[in-house]
């Protein structure tokens, strides 16, 4: 009883992030999200999964990347085991959002902080930590309206593509194809004004697309993105301690 | 099924591993500083790859018109620090550009 009246104080001096307030903040990303979980929608039928298979897949796996490449597998023929290998290398780089958005809920239980790492991804991450720039905590239930806004977008969009798929005409006319890089393009530049760390962050955001262009000759792209991510982090700590 | 099961289960556990377990830990001050650059550093690599790779290669011709649309979006992004606005620019200037060539 009293860890509900806490709850309901802490809901009345926080409004600004309340539940709505995350559905609302998530608005920008929907149209990336709803293009690309359109087209793996697409990918899936076309890989021969039922409708409730593509369904399942949105609302337990709930990756582009991974659900991308698992349709393509399935279509392959590969075994079970090395799908399954390879999506995990692909979303391994949520270690680093998981951990990178840590210190943000540190006041939430854990059973709070699962349902937050559940439905984390690259774009509801994106719009948290600039979020997070002004405070020290991110608010759970904000997290929380952010996250499902995300996921059921997804889940739609993915059934969509499914059900729709064959009937549209080249959704690239429309530019939609450019709502991710785009909306990428957003988040880091907010990120960057919002730290106003010009200097290092510059240096960071430029090693890290030289790295994973390099690394493109050597490795996976999921691969590259992680190699990318952990020596670019580095490089900005050697020189915030330098300066 | 088990494909979809297996992939479920192998991309919670980065998910919500760190936030479970760094979230009830003391993190040195040097990991913090660490992790408070993985948000530029990972979203530039992700923004690299989709502006400058194919299928994993190094493919500037079949991203020309991309690139020519990431200028305007930059711009937008800078001078409104609107994220709604710069994604509706973005496609915009993209589908005017296949429009006029």
């Amino acid at each position: 009883m009293s860890e509900l009246s806490t709850d309901l104080n802490k809901n009345v001096m926080e409004e600004g992030d309340s539940f709505w307030q995350g559905v609302k903040d998530c608005i920008p990303t929907l149209l990336g999200y709803l293009s690309i979980g359109f087209a793996a929608g697409v990918v899936e039928k076309t890989a021969g999964l039922s409708m409730i298979e593509i369904a399942l897949m949105s609302l337990l796996l709930y990756a582009g990347s991974g659900q991308f490449i698992a349709a393509g597998m399935i279509a392959a023929s590969h075994p079970v085991s090395a799908i399954i290998v390879t999506i995990f290398f692909i979303n391994s780089r949520h270690l680093l959002l998981s951990a990178a958005i840590a210190p943000y809920f540190k006041k939430n239980t854990t059973s709070k902080n699962l349902i937050t790492g559940a439905l984390l991804t690259d774009e509801t991450f994106g719009v948290a930590i600039t979020h997070a720039q002004s405070k020290k905590q991110l608010d759970y239930k904000w997290m929380l309206g952010l996250n499902i806004a995300a996921y059921l977008n997804w889940a739609l969009a993915t059934i969509a593509g499914g059900i729709f798929g064959q009937w549209i005409p080249d959704p690239e006319r429309f530019g939609l194809d450019f709502a991710l890089p785009a909306m990428f393009i957003g988040l880091l530049v907010l990120q960057i004004l919002s730290q106003k760390k010009y200097f290092i962050d510059i240096i960071v955001a430029v090693s890290s697309g030289v790295i994973v262009i390099a690394a493109s000759f050597f490795v996976s792209g999921s691969a590259g993105v992680i190699l990318a991510t952990i020596l670019s982090a580095t490089i900005g700590l050697v020189i915030s301690k330098w300066r | 099924m088990s494909v979809i099961i297996g992939s479920a289960i192998v991309t919670f556990i980065p998910r919500i591993l760190p936030l479970v377990v760094l979230s009830k830990l003391e993190i040195p001050e040097w990991g913090i500083n660490w992790l408070k650059h993985v948000p530029v550093a990972v979203m530039s690599a992700l923004l690299a790859s989709e502006l400058l790779l194919l299928d994993n290669k190094v493919s500037i011709q079949e991203n020309t018109l991309n690139l020519m649309s990431a200028i305007p979006t930059l711009l937008v992004a800078i001078y409104t620090r609107s994220l709604l606005g710069t994604v509706l620019v973005g496609i915009a200037t993209l589908m005017t550009i296949r429009f006029l060539l």
